[in-house]
C-alpha cells in the first residue's frame, strides 16, 4: 500500500516540521508576520502581494526557514484583514474580501458586526484549514510525480496556468492576454541567459538588469491602489466593532449549522487556488453557490450569517492552497504566492520536485507554519479587531503619503536603485490605467515572474525535439496537459457558442448571468 | 463617496482610453518583434536563437491589442461613460505630483527628508491639518522608518547632505 505509506511520511515529516516552529524566534516572527499582515490587509494600497514584496528585503538577514515563516504569515494575515474593512467599512480591503461585503456589512448596520466579524474569522480558518490538509498529503506526491517531469511537461503546467486566466477571467480574453503578454515581454528585457544575447535594452545600461517583479508589483497593486482610492475620494465611515467571548461563542455555537457551505466553499476555493483562478473568484463562486442552495436564499444581501462564511472559506481556501503548485511545481497560483517565490529563489531555493527532496527541513516548516500560522491568526484577530478598526479612522489624507512613502522604500531596498522607485512610479500609473480598463494585473505580474522559467522550458523541449511541436503530444501526460490548456485558452469561445445553442433549443430563456 | 454624486465633465472617455491603450500596446508589441528579429527569431546553429520565443509573445500581443482596438472603434458604447471626470482627475493629480516630486527630490534630500516634506505638505495641502497635527506624522514616520532600516535591519535606504552632515 505506497499510498499510506506515503500519507505515514507526510505525517512524520510534518511532525519533524512542528520541531522545527518549537525555534521560540519562528513563533515570535508567526506573530509578527500575522499582525504586519493585518495592518496591510486593512490599509487601502497594501495588500498581500506588495505588503510582502515591500517586506521581503527586511527578511534578507534572517535564516530562509523564519524568513518564509513570517512572509506568509504576513500574507494570512492580510487574508484575514480584508474581511475587517468589508464588514465594517463596506470597503473590501482586498478584491476578495469584495463578496463578503454583500452580507458581511449589512450584518454591521444592524449592529452585529461582532457576529459578522467571528463568521468571517473563523470560516476562513476553516478554509485555509482545508486547503493546509490538502497541501500535507497532495505536495509530496505531487512533487514526487513531477520530479520525472521533462521540459515539455513543464512548459505544459505553465501553459495551462497561463490558459487558465484566459479562460477563468471575467475580463476580455483579449486583454488578458496583452496584460499577459506584457509581462513576458517584460521579462524578456535584459541579457538572455542561454544565448547571451542583450535583448530590448535599446543600448541602456540601467536595462540590462531587467524588470524586476517586485517594484511592478510594488507599483501596480500599491501606488495603482493609492491613485484610485484617491480617485473614489474616499471617506471612512465605519461601523464601530465591539468583539467580547460572548459574542465569540454565540456564533461559533451557530456556525456548525453551515457545515454544507463551508465546506463547499473550501473546495471551491481549494480547486481554484490550485488552478490559478485565484481567491477573487472564488469567493464569488461559492457565494453564488451558497445562495443558489440556501434555505435562506431570499435574506441574502441582508446579512446572511451563510453570505459570510461562504465567501471567506473559499477565498482562504484559494489563498492558501495558491501555495501548493508554487511549493511542489514552482508555478505560482497568485500573485502573492509569486512574490514569496520570488523570496525563495533569492534565498537561493529554487521551488519545484526537488525542494521536497533537498529541503525538507524548510518544506515541512513552512507547512508545519501554516497550521499554526492560521491559528496564530485567529487569534490575533479575534483579539485585535477594535485596534485595526481604529486604524482604518485615520484619514486618507495622513495615510495616502505615508504608504508612498513606504512603496518607495520597499521599491529601493529590492536592488538599492534609486530608477526602481521612478519605475515604481510608472508601474503605479500602468497599474491605475489597467485596472479602469479592466487589464488584469495578476496575469502580468505572474508572466513576468515566470517569464525566464517558461521560455527556458519551451526552449529546452524545443531543442529535445529540434523546434517540432509534435512534443507537446508526444506522451499521454503532456498531452493531455496541452489540451485541457487549449481547452482553457479557447472557453470563452466554447462557452459562448455552448450558450448560443443552448439558448436555440431553450427557445432564449433565461441564461445564468456570469458574474 | 463624498464626491460619488457630484457630476463633473468627463476629461476623457473610456472608449477614447480603450483605443490610446490598445494602440500601445500594439506600438509595444511591434517594437518587441523588431528586437525579436533583431537579434534573430529563427533556429540557430545551437538551437532557438534569442528572439525565438520572444517574437511570437509580440506576435499574441499584437493580435489580441488589434482585437481590442477593433472591438472598440467598432463599438460606440464607451464614447458616454467616462474614463475619467475632471474632478476625479484633480483628485488623482493631487497625489501624483507630489509623489513625483517627492521621488525626485529623494535623488537628491535622501528619502528621509523627502519623505518629512512630502507627508507635511500632502497633509498641510490635501487635509488641511494645523500644524500641530502635522509635524508629529511627517517627522515621526521618518525616523521610524530609520531606526527599522538603518539601524534594526541594517538595510542602507538613500541619504542626502543632512544625514552626511549628522555622520550617517
Amino acid at each position: 500500500m505506497p499510498e499510506r505509506e506515503g500519507n505515514l511520511e507526510a505525517l512524520g515529516s510534518l511532525i519533524h516540521g512542528f520541531g522545527v516552529l518549537a525555534d521560540p524566534m519562528n513563533i515570535a516572527y508567526m506573530f509578527i508576520g500575522i499582525t504586519l499582515g493585518v495592518l496591510i490587509g486593512v490599509l487601502p494600497g497594501l495588500g498581500g502581494a506588495n505588503g510582502v514584496a515591500i517586506l521581503l528585503p527586511l527578511t534578507f538577514s534572517m535564516s530562509p526557514t523564519s524568513a518564509i515563516i513570517m512572509l506568509s504569515c504576513i500574507y494570512w494575515g492580510a487574508l484575514f484583514g480584508g474581511a475587517i474593512t468589508s464588514v465594517l467599512f463596506n470597503i473590501p480591503g482586498e478584491p476578495w474580501s469584495v463578496a463578503t461585503t454583500f452580507d458581511g456589512h449589512p450584518m454591521a448596520q444592524k449592529g452585529h458586526a461582532g457576529e459578522a466579524l467571528t463568521a468571517a474569522f473563523t470560516s476562513s480558518f476553516f478554509g485555509a484549514f482545508v486547503a493546509v490538509l490538502l497541501i500535507t498529503f497532495l505536495a509530496p506526491v505531487i512533487a514526487g510525480f513531477a520530479l520525472r517531469f521533462g521540459p515539455a511537461e513543464f512548459f505544459a503546467v505553465q501553459l495551462l496556468t497561463f490558459c487558465s486566466f484566459v479562460g477563468m477571467g471575467s475580463e476580455s480574453p483579449f486583454k488578458v492576454l496583452c496584460a499577459m503578454m506584457l509581462g513576458f515581454a517584460l521579462a524578456a528585457v535584459g541579457l538572455d541567459s542561454v544565448t547571451g544575447e542583450l535583448r530590448m535594452t535599446f543600448g541602456s545600461v540601467e536595462l540590462l538588469r531587467g524588470f524586476d517583479f517586485l517594484i511592478a508589483v510594488i507599483g501596480l497593486f500599491g501606488i495603482g491602489e493609492i491613485l484610485l482610492t484617491m480617485e473614489e475620494g474616499l471617506a471612512f465611515k465605519g461601523k464601530s466593532a465591539k468583539i467580547n467571548a460572548k459574542v465569540v461563542w454565540e456564533t461559533w455555537k451557530s456556525l456548525p449549522r453551515y457545515w454544507v457551505t463551508a465546506i463547499r466553499g473550501s473546495i471551491v476555493g481549494c480547486w481554484m487556488g490550485i488552478t490559478p483562478g485565484g481567491a477573487t473568484p472564488a469567493s464569488f463562486m461559492s457565494y453564488g453557490l451558497a445562495k443558489r442552495f440556501s434555505k435562506n436564499r431570499q435574506n441574502f444581501g441582508n446579512g446572511e450569517v451563510e453570505g459570510v462564511v461562504a465567501p471567506e472559506t473559499a477565498a482562504h481556501a484559494a489563498g492558501t492552497s495558491a501555495l501548493l503548485p508554487m511549493l511542489t511545481l514552482g508555478i505560482p497560483g497568485s500573485p502573492t504566492a509569486a512574490v514569496l517565490l520570488g523570496g525563495l529563489l533569492i534565498w537561493g531555493l529554487q521551488p519545484g520536485p526537488l525542494l521536497f527532496v533537498e529541503q525538507k527541513e524548510f518544506v515541512w516548516g513552512l507547512i508545519a507554519s501554516m497550521y499554526l500560522g492560521n491559528i496564530a491568526g485567529l487569534i490575533v484577530v479575534l483579539t485585535t479587531v477594535p485596534v485595526f478598526a481604529s486604524i482604518l479612522r485615520i484619514p486618507f489624507s495622513i495615510i495616502a503619503p505615508v504608504i508612498v512613502v513606504i512603496c518607495a522604500v520597499g521599491a529601493y531596498t529590492v536592488h538599492n536603485a534609486f530608477l526602481d522607485i521612478v519605475m515604481m512610479l510608472v508601474f503605479g500609473v500602468v497599474g491605475y490605467v489597467f485596472k479602469k480598463l479592466s487589464y488584469p494585473l495578476a496575469p502580468l505580474v505572474l508572466a513576468l515572474v515566470l517569464g525566464d522559467m517558461a521560455e527556458s522550458s519551451f526552449r529546452q523541449a524545443m531543442l529535445v525535439s529540434q523546434g517540432d511541436l509534435a512534443i507537446f503530444w508526444s506522451n499521454p501526460l503532456v498531452g493531455s496537459i496541452v489540451t485541457l490548456a487549449l481547452v482553457m485558452l479557447f472557453w470563452p469561445l466554447i462557452s459562448a457558442l455552448l450558450r448560443k445553442r443552448q439558448s436555440r433549443q431553450d427557445g432564449g430563456t433565461q441564461v445564468m448571468p456570469v458574474k | 463617496m463624498e464626491h460619488g454624486t457630484q457630476n463633473s465633465d468627463p476629461v476623457v472617455s473610456n472608449r477614447t482610453m480603450e483605443i490610446v491603450v490598445a494602440g500601445l500596446f500594439a506600438l509595444v508589441a511591434l517594437v518587441v518583434m523588431a528586437d525579436s528579429i533583431r537579434v534573430g527569431n529563427g533556429w540557430g546553429a545551437d538551437g532557438p536563437k534569442a528572439g525565438y520565443f520572444p517574437f511570437y509573445v509580440g506576435l499574441i500581443m499584437l493580435v489580441s491589442s488589434l482585437a481590442t482596438l477593433a472591438v472598440n472603434i467598432w463599438r460606440h458604447s464607451g464614447e458616454r461613460t467616462a474614463f475619467v471626470e475632471k474632478h476625479q482627475l484633480a483628485l488623482v493629480l493631487q497625489v501624483l505630483v507630489p509623489s513625483v516630486v517627492f521621488v525626485i527630490l529623494t535623488a537628491f534630500l535622501g528619502i528621509y527628508l523627502s519623505a518629512m516634506l512630502f507627508i507635511a505638505f500632502f497633509m498641510h495641502w490635501v487635509g488641511k491639518y494645523p500644524i500641530k497635527t502635522i509635524l508629529p506624522v511627517a517627522i515621526l514616520v521618518p525616523a521610524g522608518l530609520f531606526v527599522m532600516f538603518e539601524i534594526w535591519f541594517l538595510v542602507p535606504l538613500p541619504k542626502g547632505p543632512v544625514e552626511t552632515m549628522l555622520g550617517f
